[in-house]
């Protein structure tokens, strides 16, 4: 297909959505290919080097249990060669040419990258782009790469007590959403993925219309996007992708799992089920998990471990950038001597007093300074800044971003103790325990 | 992820586009990097010692600070292992004027870090806060590093937390094989103290040890401040001498250390363990940093382990045999010598084979030259891959305070490719013969050795 500028530059839109000060302005360029890449460029120029993306639609959140896994499988076959880089050239070329690249798979996505010094950035168009349409699939290296991504599980799950906890927490608290799965995949279902079944995922998911392309670098945007549409403009659009219709019902009672694992010390990890970035409650949820966990003068650290000494580790983690509802956590990891009933109790202290009384001022304006100063100091990195582009475009919209510190901003006391009454309740709660057992 | 973080070095540039890899190989191979003329940043020596190596980046309205200062463990007295690190982690734990909450408080406040830890050769400091928190980020800086008071309370929580951390590592496989393989290599050397050797000491530790500790190791003389951001030399030097003017110089001394024992033969160390991969660490002493042999090890050992999927190891036991996720050798060059190590894990049934593999490619780097292309590839990545060390203000900050330490001078950026373009095959045969040796090296097999079945 040949290349017609015009047409692809329908959706151009230079976003400055700067009102409010410096962290607002974000710079994008945003472009959607007729083949429905969507590209989004943004222009960096304090260090000579360019980070180049590319972000599918896919993650663990489309597969189905007996194939768990595929997603992650697939995005290390990506690197098993294609068309015209066989197998073992792609890292070696982007090596070779001063880079590093890796890739990464969630529940929702999987995203490649290549950081590359700014004058390199077309190799990484070329590879990417031979590898979106033309991936080999080898017989003999997808069997071995199978068991590659076995010893990954080892490493990461099997060998480590409180991931197999958490992993167990994560399996109880949703029972009709695939979130209920881990990312790399259950054992037995790594060993039933077949070659077969890497080529479907990969036809199914892998297509222009089912990506974005972000850079953020050293570069122009104008002979930036003329370059990433000679790469990737001929490539045909891809049929629909199939929608995910799980939707998890609501919970109606606390869930417990424990698990019993050789380990040192007990751990325990508990879960509301709560919504999404896209939610108006994200803002005021965000503030509350910073008052929670930011820092070492957060409550779950001065309380649990530095005032009561009964938790080694404490905080709480919101997962908002994710397509469908996730959940908010607590956890801690629990001294010698002290009892995972005692530290529980002393979680949802915590927790209650975040229903029950506001908040202070200097707290809450303690969250939105952290905020602020975050948004601003994560613009150091080009990688992270092409990072939460690309994830918040891939599970919602990434302007999403651009409204993230008004939304912050705007967050009152009230609302806080609002979200904390409607999603921490017990009913909604997942638990998981980490229940150390010794040597047999 | 595909895989765990592969030894990230440097950069190279080439105009034009690729067309085919085998080109680009000579490409990459004929054209010299080019870099940015200017230097690094600034050096300049207070009255009080203290050495500024200073960055003005005015992109963003955001300042980071990293100090080095000589209280690493090896300067802690050898009956008091660890006392180097928790005084360093004490610091922000009380002064005169601030309470540990006081400090936490203000500096979160500000949306900013503050940290100190202890290291094998330093004790460093890390600062971040926005420009216009730049006076404020300074006070605590200074407070924490000049009037620390050691309040009995803050020591005896911190060895309690210290206590249970080290025992939760023992969860963890790596850390357990990570620890004997450190033990076995360097002995009583300070580079060799371990969990338990803290373990064992900290019930002891004394509020006077650690004053003692501070008093001879704190202080400005020969402290090194990395400053990386949106502030001027005028505004820093300013900072630095008004914050730091009454900060008393340590006393200092080189306090004598063990040498690494001797390792006279294949030293194989199995321990037991119910989990499903055995964990595999090899290998002896190294280099140091400042080692003239260095450029030629890293390129040496980019070939064979330290260039991710671009290495024999990775290629031989990884990408053909599929027998592990991640498989890596590296150097650790420090102000002395520290470890060369081989690190792998595999299921316990495959760990003979990926020993013998593993070796198999010690042997080999150690007896056959490296291919020209073998060269070429690591000399295009190690020079090309410059610029991605230095696109990060923490970055910068790191590669200023290396250049203080080593005396690699400022221009260390502009030398680089020509210190690595200049490494020959004979180099790399020569570094490789005379600091890998498989039959003087340590080897920790953790696993389930049931399943193991060592045949070493």
């Amino acid at each position: 297909m040949q290349k017609i500028r015009e047409t692809f530059m329908v959706v151009l839109l230079l976003l400055f959505l700067s009102t409010l000060g410096f962290g607002q302005e974000m710079r994008v360029t945003e472009t959607i290919l007729p083949n429905g890449l969507k590209v989004l460029l943004k222009e960096e120029h304090k260090s000579p080097v360019v980070t180049f993306q590319v972000w599918y639609r896919v993650g663990a959140r489309n597969e189905r249990l007996g194939k768990t896994g595929m997603s992650h499988l697939l995005e290390h076959m990506m690197f098993k060669g294609s068309k015209k880089y066989g197998p073992k050239q792609f890292s070696q070329v982007v090596q070779r040419n001063g880079g590093n690249d890796n890739a990464f798979t969630s529940k929702d996505y999987t995203a490649y990258f290549e950081n590359l010094a700014a004058d390199r950035l077309e190799i990484a168009m070329d590879l990417e782009s031979d590898r979106m349409q033309n991936l080999l699939l080898d017989p003999k290296e997808f069997l071995s790469e199978r068991d590659v991504v076995k010893e990954e599980r080892r490493m990461r799950y099997e060998d480590d007590p409180t991931q197999t906890m958490v992993e167990q927490m994560m399996a109880t608290a949703f029972s009709a959403h695939p979130y209920q799965w881990p990312v790399i995949g259950w054992m037995a279902d790594i060993g039933n993925i077949t070659r077969e079944d890497m080529e479907k995922h990969y036809r199914t998911y892998y297509a222009p219309n089912n990506a974005t392309v972000v850079v953020v670098g050293d570069f122009d945007s104008k002979k930036t996007l003329a370059l990433v549409d000679k790469y990737f403009g001929s490539i045909p659009r891809g049929p629909e992708v199939p929608k995910v219709g799980a939707v998890e019902p609501k919970q109606l009672g606390e869930k417990r799992v424990k698990v019993k694992q050789e380990a040192e010390l007990p751990a325990i990890y508990a879960g509301y089920k709560v919504p999404n970035l896209t939610s108006a409650d994200s803002h005021a949820l965000n503030v509350l998990q910073s008052i929670l966990s930011s820092g070492k003068s957060s409550r779950l650290y001065r309380s649990l471990v530095y005032d009561k000494q009964i938790a080694l580790y404490a905080g709480g983690d919101y997962d908002d950038v994710s397509t469908d509802p996730n959940l908010f956590y607590v956890y801690a990891g629990i001294m010698p001597g002290k009892s995972e009933d005692e530290v529980e109790r002393a979680l949802y202290v915590e927790i209650d007093r975040m229903k029950n009384e506001p908040v202070s001022d200097e707290e809450l304006q303690k969250a939105k300074n952290q905020a602020e100063a975050g948004f601003i100091m994560s613009q150091d990195s080009m990688f992270y800044q092409a990072m939460l582009l690309g994830q918040y475009e891939t599970v919602a919209n990434w302007k999403l971003l651009g409204a993230y510190l008004d939304g912050i901003r705007a967050v009152k006391k009230e609302d806080i103790e609002r979200v904390a009454r409607q999603y921490f309740t017990e009913d909604n709660r997942t638990v998981g325990i980490l229940v150390p057992v010794k040597k047999p | 992820m595909r895989n765990v973080e592969c030894g990230v070095r440097d950069r190279t540039r080439v105009k034009g586009r690729l067309i085919a890899a085998i080109l680009v190989t000579a490409l990459a191979w004929a054209v010299p990097a080019v870099y940015a003329a200017e230097p690094l940043g600034k050096r300049i020596v207070l009255e009080n010692g203290m050495v500024l190596l200073l960055s003005e980046k005015h992109e963003l309205p955001v300042v980071t600070v990293s100090m080095a200062i000589k209280a690493g463990g090896v300067v802690e007295p050898a009956d008091k292992p660890g006392l180097a690190s928790i005084t360093a982690s004490l610091l922000t734990q009380g002064t005169k004027s601030r309470t540990a909450n006081q400090i936490s408080r203000e500096i979160d406040f500000i949306g900013g870090s503050l940290s100190v830890s202890g290291g094998d050769d330093f004790a460093s400091a890390n600062l971040r806060v926005l420009k216009k928190d730049v006076g404020k980020g300074f006070d605590l800086l200074a407070d924490v590093l000049m009037n620390p008071v050691f309040d009995q309370k803050e020591i005896d929580r911190k060895v309690k937390e210290t206590l249970a951390a080290i025992q939760r590592q023992k969860e963890e496989p790596e850390v357990i094989a990570g620890e004997a393989f450190t033990k076995a290599v360097f002995g009583a050397h300070p580079y060799g103290r371990t969990n338990d050797d803290v373990a064992a000491y900290l019930p002891r530790i004394t509020k006077r040890d650690i004053q003692d500790f501070y008093s001879q190791r704190y202080g400005p003389n020969d402290c090194i401040v990395a400053i990386v951001g949106d502030v001027t030399e005028k505004e820093t030097a300013a900072l630095l001498r008004q914050r730091f003017a009454d900060w008393k110089p340590a006393e200092k001394g080189d306090p004598p250390h063990a040498a690494p024992p001797a390792i006279t033969s294949l030293a194989v160390r199995k321990m037991d363990k119910n989990i499903t991969q055995a964990n595999i660490a090899m290998g002896q002493v190294g280099i140091s940093r400042e080692n003239p042999d260095f450029y030629a090890v890293v390129v040496m050992n980019y070939i064979l382990g330290g260039g991710g999927f671009s290495s024999r190891l990775m290629d031989n036991i990884r990408d053909n045999r599929g027998l592990a996720y991640d498989v890596h050798s590296s150097f650790a060059a420090q102000k002395e010598p520290g470890a060369f190590r081989v690190w792998t894990q595999t299921k316990n049934e495959s760990a003979n084979e990926a020993i013998a593999e593993i070796f198999k490619e010690l042997k080999r780097i150690r007896t056959e030259p490296v291919s020209d292309k073998e060269l070429a590839d690591a000399k295009a990545y190690l020079t090309g891959s410059f610029p991605l060390r230095m696109d990060t203000s923490a970055k910068i900050a790191g590669i200023l305070t290396s250049i203080e330490i080593y005396h690699l001078g400022l221009d260390y950026p502009q030398r680089y490719a020509s210190l690595i373009n200049g490494v020959t095959r004979e180099d790399i045969l020569r570094v490789a013969k005379k600091y890998i040796d498989p039959d003087h090296m340590a080897m920790v097999v953790l696993g389930n050795q049931e399943k193991i079945k060592l045949k070493y």
